[in-house]
């Protein structure tokens, strides 16, 4: 059974103006191990694809249409909330964009990353390694050691006394390695990061990038790395999926999709990645501008922009198909390949 | 820490020496002569001159103003012109009837006003967020004085629950004085009784002068706390299972506490210095209608007394409220 399971999930978002269709058909199958890449432009339903997993989506304004979320085989947008609660920090760990703006500034590290590991550690005694039947201080002691160990498995150095520091006391690095230690420390299968490090220096993004390869590499956790940032895919991520305009329209092994990008928003991506080999004046940006979601285009949502454009691309919504394995498109123009592969 | 409090208490007397001092020059430059007014309107030129040597009054300005300073320093905070008493007597007797009145409005005030603010943040636009809109608009708006008399109508007229006014009955032996304040001392002594009658007394005076910042701090308290609401941490704690009480209780509410600090803080003074209106419906004896029968006599030394008291206990309640605030939020911790 599949880590986490999307199928079919539309979301609509309700304003002033009307409703906005957010989400529209979103599928989406992570397996344990799997390093999910999800990019697209701002405002394109990355984030809220990865709040909606952890049901963190307001309704309303929020409405989920149809669809289904799946977590093990268990259906999270029908659950109740205080299951969603029971998940959250320990089967589903996130992480967010701004460290600066993620942890409580009138609270110790130490105390957040312990009610962290006290509330996991209430749905699993493991965790904190105490029986079932330990006092309250027994178990708040072991959740500060648990919590002194992870702060040092992240690389914070001196983790016993820095533990009682306040987040303004660390650089904004280290606050994401005290962020990371939270989400990991109720050992959650899923791990969803929403732009982790785009608020980081570049020195100190690939450290983070590199901690948290290792310690999804060590725990086999399937994560969802939410981010616009195409390098960071190509190197940490084992898989990717783009977005546009509520849809995964290309998706697949990095490899695949990277070497052979079918879609014609994903080619223009790929090719607005500045290189140092380019000359002054070769970048090339995707004219045109993300549609409107309260009155979206007929068919397929980036037939405006698309310099391959036809008229059956207005006709409807083209079908995800396989033009590899691994690899699905959702365009008229992959249909040819598909069935050249079958 | 400690340097900072000391640092904060030694710069409360160049404020008390300008406050001071303005206070003596409105005093003396207003027009009329309060020695006059003392004397009667019978009294000959040679009468008004003794009065006027008896209280010092016959010296330059500026040296009544040194002899009112040093005397301010040594406890000597000058007489009454008309009833010849120490100021620092009738203060000791009255500053702690209106601080026991205003604290116990705070008290109330905060007691209700901070859960209802965050009440109504949290059923934001549904009916306990409309209810506290309405009551504390209303409580905002009504003039002290006249919700006093509905309360005295209401509550001691036809229900007849309440006494009307005053601060404790003649026919009762009231508690040996130790701190002024009625219902301290009546716990000091034991006096279960007396501390009952002074509830009493206390209830609806308090509750008039609590409304208004009751309202103010369920108006603060709900903005700042929609406010926190919407941080980023807020949404980390619950992606990471944090229950809505704990976040709500513990994380939410010390950040949402800072701005209503301040309010609560200004609100000290302010209460302090508009008690005269309420003093005056309850016939309570306390500062304001000591300062205001001052004032309409131009009994200057009780009003420049009462000022410089106010003054000051304004001043120390900020200054408590800068050192909550460091315990509130770390980052302004004073080193």
């Amino acid at each position: 059974m599949a880590l986490l399971e999307i199928r079919d999930l539309h979301l609509g978002m309700r304003s002033f103006e009307g409703e906005a269709h957010v989400l529209n058909g979103i599928h989406l199958t992570v397996e344990r191990g799997e390093i999910w890449g999800i990019v697209g432009e701002t405002g394109c339903g990355k984030s809220l694809t990865g709040l909606s997993i952890s049901r963190l989506v307001s309704t309303p304004p929020g409405r989920y249409i149809t669809g289904s979320i799946s977590l093990e085989g268990r259906n999270l947008l029908t659950a109740s909330e205080p299951e969603m609660q029971s998940l959250r920090g320990r089967r589903i760990g996130m992480i967010f964009q701004d460290p600066t703006t993620n942890l409580n500034p009138a609270f110790r590290v130490g105390e957040q990353i312990v009610d962290v590991a006290l509330h996991a550690g209430g749905l699993d005694p493991s965790i904190l390694g105490v029986g079932a039947k330990a006092s309250r201080s027994e178990r708040k002691k072991a959740a500060r050691n648990l919590a002194i160990d992870m702060l040092a498995k992240v690389g914070i150095p001196k983790a016993g006394e820095r533990i009682d520091d306040y987040p303004h006391q660390f650089s904004g690095g280290m606050r994401q390695r005290v962020l990371i230690a939270m989400a990991l420390i109720g050992r959650p299968d899923l791990l969803i990061a929403d732009e982790p490090t785009t608020a980081l220096d570049v020195s100190v993004q690939a450290q983070i990038l590199r901690l948290l390869y290792d310690l999804v590499q060590e725990h086999q956790l399937g994560v969802l790395l939410i981010t616009h940032n195409l390098g960071v895919v190509a190197q940490i991520c084992t898989h990717v999926a783009v977005m546009y305009a509520g849809n995964i329209i290309e998706s697949g092994s990095v490899r695949e999709v990277f070497k052979n990008p079918n879609h014609p928003y994903t080619t223009g991506l790929l090719a607005s990645v500045p290189t140092a080999k380019m000359k002054r004046g070769e970048l090339q940006g995707l004219p045109g501008s993300v549609p409107n979601l309260l009155a979206p285009p007929p068919g397929c949502r980036f037939a405006p922009r698309c310099a391959a454009v036809q008229p059956r691309c207005t006709a409807a919504i083209p079908p995800s198909v396989a033009v590899a394995a691994h690899h699905e498109v959702a365009c008229v123009l992959a249909e040819p390949h598909a069935s050249a592969a079958a | 820490m400690l340097t900072y409090i000391l640092r904060r208490i030694v710069l409360i007397i160049p404020v008390l020496i300008g406050l001071s001092l303005l206070v003596f020059a409105i005093a003396r430059l207003l027009p009329g002569d309060p020695i006059q007014l003392a004397a009667g309107p019978n009294a000959s030129p040679a009468e008004i001159a003794d009065l006027a040597r008896e209280f010092g009054l016959d010296k330059p300005l500026p040296v009544q103003y040194w002899n009112y300073v040093t005397g301010l320093v040594t406890g000597d905070w000058g007489q009454s012109i008309f009833t010849r008493r120490a100021v620092a007597e009738d203060l000791k007797v009255y500053l702690p009837a209106t601080l026991e009145l205003v604290f116990t409005a705070m008290f109330l005030a905060i007691l209700i006003g901070i859960p209802a603010g965050l009440t109504a943040a949290v059923y934001r636009n549904r009916w306990p967020d409309y209810m506290s809109r309405v009551v504390s608009l209303g409580a905002i708006s009504m003039p002290r004085f006249f919700l006093g008399l509905l309360l005295q109508i209401g509550f001691a007229m036809w229900l007849g629950w309440l006494p009307l006014g005053g601060r404790f009955p003649l026919t009762e032996d009231p508690p040996a004085f130790v701190t002024g304040f009625l219902t301290i001392d009546s716990l000091i002594s034991g006096d279960l009784r007396a501390f009952g009658i002074t509830l009493q007394y206390l209830a609806l005076p308090a509750f008039a002068m609590c409304l208004s910042p009751l309202a103010t701090i369920t108006r603060m308290m709900r903005a700042s706390t929609i406010e926190i609401l919407q941080q980023d941490y807020v949404l980390t704690e619950r992606a990471l299972g944090l229950s809505s009480r704990l976040i709500l209780f513990k994380y939410v509410l010390r950040n949402a506490m800072s701005a209503t600090l301040t309010v609560i803080g200004l609100y000290v003074g302010w209460l302090l210095g508009g008690t005269v209106l309420v003093e005056t419906v309850f016939d309570w004896p306390g500062l304001g209608l000591y300062a205001t029968k001052a004032i309409v006599t131009q009994d200057f030394m009780p009003v420049i007394g009462v000022t410089i008291v106010i003054g000051g206990i304004f001043i120390i309640s900020n200054l408590i409220v800068d050192l909550l605030y460091g315990i509130l939020n770390p980052k302004v911790r004073y080193e």
